[in-house]
């Protein structure tokens, strides 16, 4: 599987993660070139988290990968043991998560934590570490870094403390970040603060990132192209414009609509797609959405393949009546 | 023995925190171990010493030009000097067991709680059937084996008390090892051994110190225990133990000989207790 596709950073494809007999990420595929920045949009349970875990090598417990390949570089990275994957986490792939504050060991100064990986990877000494942990959160816009660096994370705001995981997850000059909703728990001033950062940092570093979100809002500020979970499939995958402009997908437009929007009547209700989540144990038979869709017809017995949309250039869909959704209102 | 302690507390004590503060009881921790590592300079005779036309004086006599401030023993022997000397026994004994036990019960507890598993299954059984053992019983039989000694006190000592601290050590790793600072630390590539001692063990170390200072009081208890039956520091070193032992049968007509390392006793495990007691209102934040 290790193509000439040189400019993919990472490369997942038919990956299945499975927690008993259930399969709760089924078949995904995404392909993250050098450079950009991919959303990963679905709701709770929808397997978004457990395929960025799984590009990690994180997965645990019950949960394991039961299918596909996932390539870094073009270089295979699921079947690595612990040890050599550690190697890779950090200095080739990093990750940070929602709870910025929580994410920071109280004990620590926040300038060790940045300096860790580093360390922890031998690529520097103490003292070296230190002052690019220093530079580092410079970098990240923190002011007075010297200073800071030898504070503790409770000293510090939720997006001080964001910043400081950036600066701690791109250290090493990793080639992804896979960022799990970094700006769940952060205002929407903050957040906004939080998005341009990581677009600059990537202009300058030519990180990839895959970013995980369920606010399309998130989705419209950061990402070049969009990926759309559903019931552990990728139902819908576009460039962001084309996206919001042309949803292909029932679902992804449902998802749209819910989207409150500054002309609607005031105190009207909000919309919302009628039905939950399907059960993990339970997924309905074919297309997984097809218990809620006001699409959904016969032919939806049958699984549908992602494939090119009608109409679209370079999205890929997964619906059988990917022509009619632009009627859904 | 840790219970009767707190009913006596309640006793001496009954509204909580308004009782002597804590910090009496510090000092009187901190005046026995600086009498025990000062004993050669301070005891006012050697404390082996027989002198068998002074046996069993009262406190206060004088006999063959020598003062036995807390009377003598029944071979003649200073009971104060003896009692300096055994402070540090007692003291280096429950010290050192606390130490060994408390390493290798957190280590173990650590390992478990991290790596979950079968390594948590076997390392946690073992500490099932070690606590449904009878501490004492455990250390009777493993000295009786052995052999008394010093050392052995110690080793046995750390052996039979080791799953207290894995317990707890266990238990809060396994809340610590979910929280995101050490899942962040796991996605920048450190390695477990890293992750257990620079993100979680000093998270823990708040809890374990409680237990430590606790069992501090129950190691004075069981050296003391282990030489009453003879299976501690063997003689003539002298230890609070084995002076309470030898005093036992003289308690008729010199009562001296037992009291004195009693409440020596008596008072060590209970300052230690109640600073131990204390540590876990404060470090708790529900109850400070």
């Amino acid at each position: 599987m290790a193509d000439a596709s040189a400019d993919v950073t990472l490369r997942i494809s038919g990956l299945k993660v499975s927690v008993g007999s259930s399969r709760v990420v089924d078949g995904v595929n995404i392909d993250i070139g050098k450079g950009e920045i991919v959303a990963l949009v679905g709701e709770s349970g929808s397997g978004k988290s457990l395929t960025a875990l799984s590009a990690m090598g994180l997965l645990s417990g019950r949960v394991v990968q039961s299918g596909g390949d996932i390539l870094l570089n073009g270089e295979r990275i699921d079947p690595l043991d612990e040890q050599e994957m550690s190697r890779l986490r950090g200095t080739r792939i990093s990750m940070i998560f929602q709870e910025p504050i929580a994410s920071l060991n109280p004990l620590l100064s926040v300038g060790e934590q940045v300096a860790e990986s580093l360390f922890v990877h031998g690529r520097a000494g103490r003292r070296e570490a230190w002052s690019q942990a220093v530079q580092m959160l410079a970098d990240v816009g923190i002011p007075e870094p010297e200073k800071r660096a030898r504070q503790f994370a409770w000293e510090l705001s939720g997006g001080m403390c964001q910043r400081v995981m950036i600066a701690s997850a791109l250290i090493a000059e990793p080639d992804l970040l896979i960022a799990d909703e970094p700006t769940t728990a952060l205002d929407v001033t903050v957040q906004a603060q939080i998005l341009d950062l990581m677009r600059r940092l990537r202009d300058k570093t030519g990180t990839s990132i895959l970013f995980i979100t369920h606010d399309m809002g998130v989705v419209a500020s950061i990402a070049d192209r969009v990926c759309v979970m559903y019931g552990g499939r990728v139902v819908e995958q576009a460039e962001v414009h084309q996206l919001f402009q042309a949803p292909k997908h029932p679902y992804t437009k449902l998802l749209l609509t819910t989207i409150p929007k500054i002309s609607d009547t005031p105190k009207a209700e909000l919309y919302s797609i009628k039905g939950t989540v399907p059960d993990i144990n339970a997924f309905p038979k074919g297309c997984r959405f097809r218990t809620r869709c006001p699409l959904a017809d016969d032919v939806c017995l049958l699984p549908p393949e992602l494939e090119a949309a009608t109409g679209a250039q370079g999205g890929l869909v997964a619906c059988w009546h990917s022509d009619m959704t632009e009627t859904l209102q | 023995m840790t219970r009767a302690l707190q009913s006596l507390r309640m006793v001496f004590f009954p509204a909580d925190g308004k009782g002597i503060p804590v910090g009496v009881f510090v000092i009187i921790v901190a005046f026995m171990v600086l009498v025990a590592g000062l004993a050669p300079l301070l005891a006012p005779v050697d404390p082996n010493t027989q002198n068998l036309m002074g046996r069993l004086k009262p406190p206060g006599t004088v006999a063959r030009g020598t003062l036995f401030v807390l009377g003598s023993d029944e071979l003649g022997r200073d009971l104060l000097s003896r009692l300096m000397y055994g402070a540090r026994v007692s003291l280096s004994v429950a010290f050192l067991s606390v130490l060994l036990s408390g390493l290798v019960g957190t280590v173990l507890g650590m390992v478990a709680g991290y790596k979950r598993g079968w390594v948590e299954t076997v390392i946690m059984r073992v500490v099932d059937i070690f606590l449904s053992i009878p501490a004492i019983l455990l250390a009777i039989i493993t000295v009786a084996v052995l052999g008394p000694g010093f050392v052995n006190v110690i080793l046995v000592l750390a052996l039979t008390r080791w799953p207290r601290y894995a317990r707890v050590a266990y238990g809060q790793t396994l809340s610590v090892a979910n929280m995101p600072y050490v899942r962040l630390s796991t996605a920048m590539g450190a390695s477990w051994v890293r992750i257990l001692a620079l993100h979680i063990f000093p998270n823990i170390i708040a809890a374990l110190s409680v237990v430590a200072t606790l069992e501090f009081g129950l190691m004075v208890l069981f050296e003391a225990g282990l030489s009453f039956l003879g299976l501690g520091v063997q003689p003539p070193t002298a230890s609070w133990g084995a002076m309470l032992s030898v005093g036992r049968n003289y308690v008729s007509n010199a009562w001296w000989i037992a009291t004195f390392p009693g409440i020596c006793l008596f008072l060590l495990v209970l300052s230690v207790n109640l600073i131990g007691d204390r540590l876990s209102d404060y470090l708790n934040p529900k109850s400070r």
